[in-house]
Parts: structure tokens; C-alpha cells; sequence
């Protein structure tokens, strides 16, 4: 495949939106949700504390979605200038859920935004808590449907043809897929945990400058604790979606796990250069029988090669990478929540190297979502839905004069957006939020 | 009962785009301003915007939403034919709608430059959205003369969104700003007049189907209420500026209500010279349109979520009522 031809740049220009759109509700969805549980404990006990924390993430909180939302702008309008022929051939289906996203959910955290970011003195307050509620369902609610989307495109069910176009049979059938209430389970929390990794970072990178700053102190607990609680529900989840790919898109899986002949007793392949050309794995380290037992649950169960599938297999090395990425991530992020909550539990702060290390893991959730996201998307191909569609028939007639301009172009206003996002949070979290600090005979208690 | 759902489907979308483009219409209009006022003032300015663009904007996602899921061949056809102009607006949207948080966080030049920004956001969004209005009534046609012609319509449109973005200042500021809106209103009003005077000259020559449909007479003698009222409202908002200026007690939200209806009787006048192609010529709204069934889902949910929708948009501006204050987060 000629890497300049139109349907690689229309794959790679959509890849690099989404790819960065998806960064910011990431943090949003659950960000929201920290901050009405900050402003909540506020309502509750009038402690200060939590309402600074409030103040200082709702800045971040509000640059996040806006970020978001702009990019997301983009997205509405890619659909039909890079695939029209997904909308040609799935548009009743994908329409309908594209719809019901922007009337129940769109409208409802934009408008209810304003209120949350500038309303807090004109409103009594459980009027903004319940602003900032609605603000955190509706950005639930639009990854509900989207996520029912993206879910049907991958184990499509409840359509049927009529005159000549794919159309629901059964809408339970199409928004309740097979992969739905796994995937959206497995990002619901990747979010928690890219939120939670982001305010105890920033919270470390504070402390490390400002070490009694109380309201710092407050937000890194509550990152870790929450981290801690959501990261083995997170392997847990992500096993079991695993699962379900591997009886819905056994090629996605057979990629992900390096494995290009079927075999009985297969080996886990814990990394390996995977060579296309040869359809071998080169330097391949491994442990015997070990993916049968964690597929199948029997030691010398039966797992599919890429062979049987072919020629419909998605791109080996990508997947295969990108998967092995997301898991180490994880156990990262596994080991560092846990020893930090065990630390805070035994000795009520971090000590400076913790603080460090917090703050070099701020981004951590990212690496690992988009490394997910590469893992289930990539791992689709050539299929744009499962089955039903390829992503060649989809491609628009777009010259690849056009789309090459206009990947460029996107490509620098991304690269500054996000500089400028980062810049501007690692500043705001420098500052910090108050001058109010620990006394110091509470220096060893940190309590929710 | 037999409805005809791609015609409700095209008045929703026309709905949809009109509110767009008085909403996000102020929030541009009063980004594109911004050169004209102090630094205080600039501030002022966004604070009267702050709290309302994320959510005025969430009508275009409707607008382009509706036409790709009860138009996907249109939508496809539309902005395949725009791709350049829609790359443009994206960008500038983006640069916009982060300006709006950048501006206030950032320190030192790196404010400056978001304040730049977002003036050159808001008035490339208009000028894209502008040269897109132009294609779509010509027919995304490519030679010389008709991007003239877009080009015309683009200035025309950042004028009606300054109008609006000048009389939204007049009813949401006070003292020197709201006096110096006054006359930002009348320079944006003149650039109007001879907008929409312009391109209603030069449409009917560019495009011989809109000739063919407004020069049928007698059949299209009523057409002629739409000229003739949008001139009615545009000496009276006329009227309202100076009187406002001349310290005459009157309801200040008058101006910004007349310029949204010039803009609403322009969108009469866009509406009926296209009807009922999506594209001109080209494909009728009933050619381009989803499967009954998909149609009948996204209506059944419009028609219970919208009226939610309108009901705390409104609560949201009850909010934020009155003359705007200095915005800060909680």
C-alpha cells in the first residue's frame, strides 16, 4: 500500500483527530465527577480546603472541555468529508446514536457548564452541585452513546437490510452489543484513572514546591486513593473485555498476542519483533502453554492464528506493540497507586522521590489510552464495521492534495494546542490553589 | 398517518443553523470587535460571552449533525465540495473556543497572543463560514467570479455577526463600552446594508435557478415583503441606536432583537431560494434524505429532548440576566 495514497492519509488525518480529540474527555468525563465530589464534601462540611481544590481543577476542568469540545467539533464534520461511505452504508444506524448524543448530552453539559464554571455565587448551592452534577452526567451520558457506536461497529448486531441499507431491527439489540458494556466499562475506567493520575501529579509537582500547601495535599490523596481502588477493577475489566474480543474478533486477538499459526498449548509471547514478511516472530520471548491457560483456561486449549483469517487480519506490529504498551502501563500504574496509598496510609505524606515520580506519571493515563485505543481500533482492520463494511469502501473522493494540506495543518494547530494545554496546566498547578497551608502538628495526618 | 419526514427533518436543520448563527453569531460578532476596545474592556467583553458560547455553539454540532444523519448523501456531497473552507472555520473554531480559557490563564505576552487570537479566530471563522454560504448558493462553483462573489458574502456575514455582537454588547454592558457599541452597531449595520444589498444583486446573476425563482411574476410578487420588512427593521434598529445614543430611555435589548431578525427574514430569503435542493440543482432534500426508520427514531427523540433543551437554555440565561459581571470561577 502506497503510504501517500488518499485512503492512508484520510486513515492517518482521522486517527491523529480523534487520537487527539479523545485525550481531553478522557480527563473531563471523570475530572467532572472528582469535582462534584470536591464540591459536594464543600457543601457538606464547609470546610475551605475542598472548596479551593474545587476552584484550582475547575480551571483545568474548564480548559480540558474546551478542548474537547473544539476538537470534537471536528469530528462532526470528518464523518462525512473523509467516510462518506460509512454514513452511506451504517448512517441509519450510526446517525440515530449520533443524534441522540448531541440532543441529550451536548446540549445538556454545555449549557449547564456556564452555571458550573461562573454560576457558584448566583445560585444557591445546591443548585451549582446539581449544575456541576448534570454537567458530569452529560459528559457520561455522550461517551454512553458514542461508545454504543464505536461498540456496534466493532460486534455489529440488530441490523438488518432493508431496501438495499443496513437499518435497526432492534435498537436494545444495536446500543447493548456484544463488546458495549464491556467497552464502555474498560473507558469509563481508563478516564477514572487518567483523571485520578493527573490531579495526583500535578497535586506532586505542587507539593514538591509548596510541601504543607493543605489543598495539594487533599487533591494527591484523593487521586491516589482513588487510583489505588480502580486500577485492579480496571485489569479485572480489561481481561473480560479481552475475553469477549476473543469469541467477537478472534483476529483482533490472535494480533494482539503475536500468534500467526492456531496452535494448541500456545505460548504467551511476552515480546518479540513480529516480522509480516516471514509471518514469524523474531527474538520472540516466551512462556509455554501460558496463553491457552489465560484464553481458554486450559492448558493445551485451542487458540486461533492469524492464519485462519486471512486475508482479513489488522496489521500485526501495531496491535501487537501498542497492546504490550497498554498492559505495562498498567502495572505501572498498579504498583505506583498501591505503594503511594500504602505510603500515605503508614506515614501520612510522600517522600520527595514518590513526589517524583507522581509527577512524571501525570500523563501516564493518556499513554495508556491511546495505547488502548491503537490496540482495539487498529485491531479491527480492514474492517471499518465488523463484517459489514471495509474501511477502503468507505473513503471519500477527497484529492489527496486536500487531505494532505489539511493534515498538515492540523497537525501544527494540534502541536501547539497541546503545548500550550500543558504549559498552561503545569503552571496553574505550580502556582497552586491557596496560600493556606498544613499547621504543623497535622503534618502526619491526611485525611479524605 | 403519512408524514413527510424529510421536510420536517430540513425545517429542524434550518432551525438549528439559524439559532447557530444568532448565537454563536454575538460570540463571534463580539470576538471580532475585540481590536476596538481597551484591555478592560476586551475583558468586559468576553465576560458577557463567557458563561453562553460553549452551549451556542452545541447548535452547529445540531445543524451539521442533522444534515449528516438525515442528509448523509448531502453531507458527504456539501462538505466534500467545502473541504478547504470547512478546514479553515475548524481551525479557527478551535483557536476560538481555547482562546476563551487560554486568555485568562496565560501571563505576560502568551496573553497577548490568545487575545490576538482570539480575534483572529472569531473573524476566520465568520469569513470561512461566509465563503461556505457563498458556495452553497452558487453551487460550489470554482472559477474567479464566484469566489468574488463568496468573498463578498463572507465580509457581508462578519458584518451581520459584528451587528450582532455590537448590539448584544449594548444590552449586556454599561457606560463608556456600551456608548462605544452604539457606534459599533451603525458601522456594522452600514457594512449590512450593503451586504445583503450586494448579494442580492449578484445572486440572481450567478445563479439561474434563484433568477428563475424570484422573477416569476406575479407568483413571487408576495416575495417581495421579505426586502421590504427587512428594510422596516433595519431603519428601526437604526432608529433604536440613535435614540439610545441620544440618551432616550428605551428597552436596550431592542437592537440586538432587530438584528436577529434581519437575520432571521435573510435566512427566510436563503431558504426560499434554495428550496427544496440541499444542493442547488443538484439533489432535493427528499433525494438526499436517511431511511423512514432511522427518521422516525431521531424525531421521537427530538421532539421530547428538545423542549428540555430550550427550557434550561433558558434557565442558563436567567443565570447570567442583567448586565454582565467580571467572571470568575466559583
Amino acid at each position: 500500500m502506497d503510504s501517500l495514497d488518499p485512503l492512508s492519509i484520510a486513515r492517518a488525518q482521522f486517527g491523529l483527530n480523534i487520537g487527539f480529540h479523545i485525550l481531553f474527555p478522557t480527563v473531563s468525563m471523570s475530572l467532572a465527577w472528582f469535582l462534584v465530589f470536591f464540591r459536594w464534601r464543600h457543601f457538606r462540611t464547609g470546610d475551605a480546603v475542598w472548596l479551593d481544590a474545587y476552584r484550582q481543577w475547575v480551571k483545568i476542568f474548564a480548559l480540558t472541555f474546551a478542548m474537547g469540545v473544539v476538537t470534537g467539533i471536528v469530528m462532526s464534520f470528518q464523518f462525512g468529508t473523509n467516510w462518506p461511505g460509512f454514513m452511506g452504508t451504517v448512517g441509519n444506524i450510526a446517525g440515530p446514536l449520533l443524534g441522540y448524543e448531541v440532543l441529550t448530552a451536548f446540549f445538556l453539559e454545555a449549557t449547564f457548564l456556564g452555571v458550573m464554571l461562573f454560576g457558584m455565587n448566583r445560585v444557591p448551592g445546591w443548585l451549582h452541585l446539581l449544575s456541576a452534577s448534570l454537567v458530569a452526567g452529560g459528559t457520561t451520558l455522550s461517551a454512553f452513546w458514542i461508545l454504543a457506536l464505536n461498540s456496534w461497529m466493532h460486534t455489529p448486531a440488530g441490523q438488518v437490510i432493508a431496501d438495499g441499507v443496513w437499518i435497526a431491527q432492534d435498537w436494545w439489540a444495536v446500543i447493548f452489543n456484544p463488546s458495549f458494556p464491556y467497552r464502555f466499562t474498560h473507558m469509563m475506567l481508563a478516564s477514572t484513572l487518567t483523571a485520578s493520575f493527573l490531579i495526583a501529579g500535578l497535586s506532586a509537582w505542587r507539593l514538591l514546591k509548596s510541601p504543607l500547601d493543605a489543598v495539594a495535599r487533599r487533591t494527591l490523596t484523593t487521586g491516589i486513593v482513588v487510583a489505588a481502588l480502580a486500577i485492579p477493577v480496571q485489569i479485572f475489566v480489561g481481561d473480560q473485555h479481552g475475553l469477549n474480543t476473543l469469541v467477537h474478533q478472534p483476529a483482533k486477538i490472535a494480533a494482539m498476542e503475536g500468534l500467526w499459526q492456531t496452535e494448541k498449548g500456545a505460548p504467551l509471547v511476552l515480546f518479540a519483533w513480529p516480522d509480516e514478511q516471514q509471518r514469524k516472530n523474531l527474538y520472540a520471548l516466551e512462556i509455554p502453554n501460558a496463553s491457552s491457560l489465560i484464553l481458554t483456561h486450559q492448558i493445551d486449549g485451542e487458540v486461533k492464528g492469524l492464519a485462519d483469517f486471512a486475508p482479513d487480519t489488522p496489521p500485526v506490529k501495531p496491535v501487537f506493540f501498542a497492546f504490550r504498551l497498554m498492559v505495562g502501563m498498567g502495572g505501572a500504574m498498579l504498583l505506583m497507586a498501591w505503594f503511594g496509598a500504602w505510603l500515605l496510609w503508614r506515614r501520612g505524606s510522600l517522600p520527595k522521590p514518590m513526589l517524583r515520580a507522581f509527577s512524571v506519571f501525570t500523563f501516564a493515563g493518556w499513554v495508556a489510552t491511546l495505547a488502548g485505543w491503537i490496540v482495539t481500533e487498529v485491531g479491527r482492520q480492514p474492517w471499518l464495521v465488523t463484517g459489514l463494511l471495509r474501511t477502503k469502501d468507505a473513503v471519500g473522493p477527497a484529492t489527496q492534495g486536500a487531505l494532505l494540506t489539511s493534515l498538515i495543518a492540523y497537525a501544527l494547530t494540534y502541536a501547539g494546542l497541546l503545548l500550550a494545554y500543558i504549559v498552561v496546566l503545569t503552571h496553574l498547578a505550580g502556582k497552586g490553589a491557596s496560600t493556606a497551608v498544613v499547621p504543623p502538628h497535622a503534618s502526619t495526618g491526611v485525611s479524605l | 398517518m403519512n408524514l413527510d419526514l424529510p421536510l420536517i427533518f430540513t425545517i429542524l436543520m434550518g432551525a438549528s443553523i439559524l439559532a447557530y448563527v444568532i448565537l454563536d453569531g454575538y460570540d463571534l460578532g463580539v470576538g471580532i470587535l475585540m481590536p476596538f476596545a481597551t484591555r478592560d474592556e476586551q475583558d468586559r467583553m468576553v465576560a458577557s460571552i463567557g458563561p453562553f458560547w460553549d452551549a451556542n455553539e452545541t447548535w452547529l454540532v445540531l445543524g451539521v449533525g442533522l444534515l449528516l444523519i438525515a442528509f448523509p448523501a448531502a453531507h458527504g456531497l456539501i462538505l466534500g465540495a467545502l473541504y478547504l473552507p470547512v478546514l479553515g472555520m475548524l481551525i479557527f473554531l478551535m483557536l476560538r473556543g481555547v482562546a476563551f480559557e487560554f486568555r485568562v490563564k496565560a501571563e505576560g505576552w502568551h496573553r497577548e497572543l490568545w487575545n490576538r487570537l482570539f480575534f483572529v479566530g472569531s473573524l476566520g471563522t465568520a469569513l470561512s463560514q461566509g465563503v461556505m454560504l457563498g458556495a452553497v448558493v452558487t453551487g460550489f462553483r470554482n472559477e474567479t467570479p464566484y469566489w468574488i462573489f463568496n468573498s463578498f458574502v463572507a465580509i457581508g456575514l462578519a458584518g451581520g455577526y459584528a451587528l450582532l455582537g455590537a448590539t448584544w454588547l449594548t444590552l449586556k454592558t454599561e457606560a463608556t463600552l456600551q456608548l462605544k457599541s452604539f457606534d459599533m452597531a451603525r458601522i456594522a449595520l452600514l457594512v449590512v446594508a450593503a451586504g445583503i444589498a450586494g448579494v442580492s444583486i449578484a445572486t440572481p446573476l450567478v445563479s439561474p435557478s434563484v433568477f428563475a425563482k424570484w422573477f416569476n411574476f406575479p407568483d413571487t410578487l408576495p416575495l417581495l415583503l421579505l426586502p421590504v420588512t427587512t428594510l422596516l427593521v433595519g431603519g428601526y434598529l437604526w432608529r433604536c441606536i440613535n435614540q439610545l445614543r441620544q440618551g432616550i430611555a428605551r428597552g436596550e435589548w431592542q437592537p440586538f432583537a432587530a438584528a436577529a431578525g434581519i437575520f432571521a427574514l435573510a435566512f427566510c430569503g436563503l431558504a426560499y431560494s434554495l428550496f427544496p435542493y440541499l444542493v442547488i440543482d443538484k439533489m432535493t432534500i427528499w433525494q438526499a434524505a436517511s431511511h423512514p426508520s432511522a427518521l422516525k427514531v431521531i424525531l421521537v427523540g427530538a421532539l421530547i429532548v428538545l423542549p428540555f433543551n430550550i427550557g434550561y437554555t433558558i434557565f442558563a440565561y436567567r443565570v447570567f440576566w442583567g448586565k454582565a459581571r467580571e467572571l470568575s470561577y466559583g
